[in-house]
């Protein structure tokens, strides 16, 4: 009886609150938009009973669904959120792997404190991570009056609101995410493995081509999806940093929820969004199944 | 250890110089005496005054603050006793389901998560306010939580909870005399983790908020959205510094707390 309340309290939290809404949106998408309260149609009437039920079930149908094929907005927005992804989780990688391999070669008395400067930023707002580019970035911004300082460029150069802008803030937001992982898959990594190589005639370089970096692939995968998933449905990035020339998926949904007001289609939009990320996490899971595994 | 090459120390500079530089240049432009924030007319630090006698700001980091210790209290406890049932309680119907829903708040995109709230919300008639993003904020936090103290509870060796049992203590005194106190770095650090996603949180609270209640980062947005102003930054500067302290006290606090183990543990093999 014990068991059973300690497992039911924590299960229809989430049972209530996480898969129930999803089936709601999922029945939303499928309603058309309504100038009522709520604002979209049909509503389920229980007090027709049975009768009112299979009415509700006739009203609903895959209009939403077809528009968002027709009008080719929609598929441009999650095809520019697919390559933004693609590409800034390319960059983040690119930049986050050297830092993680060097903070690995660094002293064992530096690497808590290398660590702890990793770390926090990721518990600074987010918002505030983000503003901060906003003033660097600008028309007037500290780097364009840097760089006219120092007579690099005669003109300011355009950053803010282009897609670049977004890149750097995502580079930037989720170099962490990047690095942590990749970070503890290269400190249990065996030195003694390395030395190995070396006194087998491999340079540096091929040596860390042939050990380094293929033991250190499950970290690779892990950082790439932690930044890749949640960068797809971004939102905050692409409306402060990307302005009305960067189009991405989250900002469309918003969009269409709070300006247009068409709850019906910013739930389809919803739901496309998940299909595209299931393929990932579920892709992303099994890579953590394994690592775990092959630890225990 | 081999000496740091020059790639290494190359690429740990412009690193952590990329990863600061922002917040720093954010930091100083707070004390610019200039409304202009491009423009460095001295130091000052009128903008911190102006940020206090901002109503606005301080009901909306009010109302911040108590959602934020609402919501990860309840995560906390609704995490540690997710993990509990994750690592402990064995086979169960939906076990898949269960740990499913509890990984997968994690990697959602935040405009899902809040439109479907909000749409549960409408759905069942619950006025929008304090409440209504508390429950947001529990429910994805407490995953956040319960992974944290699974990882502890799963390198706990379970013979000692078998021992007090052996001696007579209930399954409750056992967890809370034994248990509780052996997880408890784990559950502190989920709750201040559930803390800081709570505050920080943009999406969720837009979603599930009403025009009762708007949080700090809604104020924020809406402000920011308009360009840069010296009074953001100021704010942001009082933040950054408060998550500085916490992070650099939390971190002298368990270091201590291992130093002072060791040596209990070398007196008692000595005595």
């Amino acid at each position: 009886m014990r068991r059973f309340a300690l497992i039911a309290i924590p299960y229809f939290w989430l049972l209530a609150l996480f898969l129930v809404p999803f089936a709601i949106v999922f029945k939303i998408s499928l309603s058309d938009i309504a100038l009522s309260i709520p604002p979209y149609l049909p509503q389920l009437d229980l007090a027709k009973g049975w009768e009112g039920f299979t009415k509700f079930l006739g009203a609903l149908d895959f209009e939403n669904f077809e528009f968002l094929m027709m009008d080719d907005l929609y598929y441009k927005a999650y095809l520019s959120s697919l390559k933004i992804a693609a590409i800034s989780t390319f960059l983040t990688l690119l930049i986050g792997y050297p830092i993680a391999y060097a903070m690995t070669r660094a002293g064992e008395e530096w690497r808590p404190t290398l660590l702890m400067l990793v770390i926090l930023p990721f518990w600074t707002s987010f918002l505030i991570r983000v503003y901060a580019w906003i003033g660097i970035l600008g028309q007037e911004g500290f780097l364009n009056q840097t760089l006219m300082f120092l007579g690099l460029t005669s003109e300011p150069l355009i950053i803010l609101n282009t897609p670049i802008a977004v890149y750097i803030g995502i580079v930037y937001t989720y170099l962490p995410f990047m690095i942590l992982p990749i970070y503890s898959a290269l400190e249990k990594l065996d030195n003694s493995l390395l030395e190995a190589a070396e006194d087998l005639g491999c340079s540096r370089i091929t040596a860390f081509w042939l050990v380094t970096f293929p033991l250190s692939r499950g970290g690779i995968i892990a950082g790439c999806f932690l930044v890749f998933i949640p960068t797809l449905g971004e939102f905050v990035i692409p409306s402060l940093l990307g302005g009305s020339n960067t189009l991405m998926i989250g900002k469309v949904l918003w969009d269409e929820f709070f300006s247009n007001r068409d709850w019906p289609l910013a739930s389809a939009v919803a739901v496309i969004l998940l299909l595209i990320l299931i393929i990932p996490i579920i892709l992303f899971q099994r890579n953590e199944q394994k690592q775990r595994e092959s630890e225990g | 250890m081999r000496r740091l090459t020059w790639f290494n120390t190359t690429s740990l500079t412009l690193g952590f110089a990329f990863l600061y530089l922002p917040m720093v240049i954010l930091v100083i432009y707070s004390f610019n005496s200039s409304k202009l924030v491009t423009v460095w007319a001295g130091f000052s630090t009128k903008w911190y005054g102006e940020l206090m006698r901002n109503e606005a700001f301080l009901d909306a980091a009010w109302v911040t603050i108590k959602v934020a210790v609402l919501s990860s209290t309840f995560a906390t406890v609704l995490g540690t006793l997710a993990a509990y049932v994750l690592v402990r309680a064995g086979r169960f119907w939906g076990r898949t389901l269960f740990s499913g829903m509890i990984y997968a708040p994690l990697v959602m995109p935040e405009v899902i998560t809040g439109l479907s709230l909000l749409l549960l919300f409408i759905g069942i008639g619950l006025d929008r306010g304090v409440m209504t993003i508390v429950l947001a904020h529990t429910t994805f936090s407490m995953c956040y939580v319960s992974v944290v103290v699974s990882s502890r509870l799963a390198t706990f060796d379970m013979s000692l909870e078998e021992a007090a049992l052996d001696l007579g203590s209930t399954p409750f005194e056992a967890f809370r005399l034994v248990t509780l106190p052996i997880i408890a770095p784990a559950v502190i650090s989920g709750w201040l983790l559930a803390f800081t996603l709570s505050l920080d949180d943009l999406v969720i609270a837009s979603f599930t908020s009403g025009p009762s209640a708007t949080t700090l980062p809604i104020k924020i947005f809406s402000a920011v959205r308009l360009g840069v102003s010296p009074e953001i930054n100021a704010l942001s500067t009082i933040m950054i510094a408060m998550v500085t302290i916490g992070v650099i006290s939390a971190s002298l606090i368990s270091k201590r707390a291992a130093v002072r183990q060791r040596l209990e543990e070398q007196q008692a093999v000595r005595s």
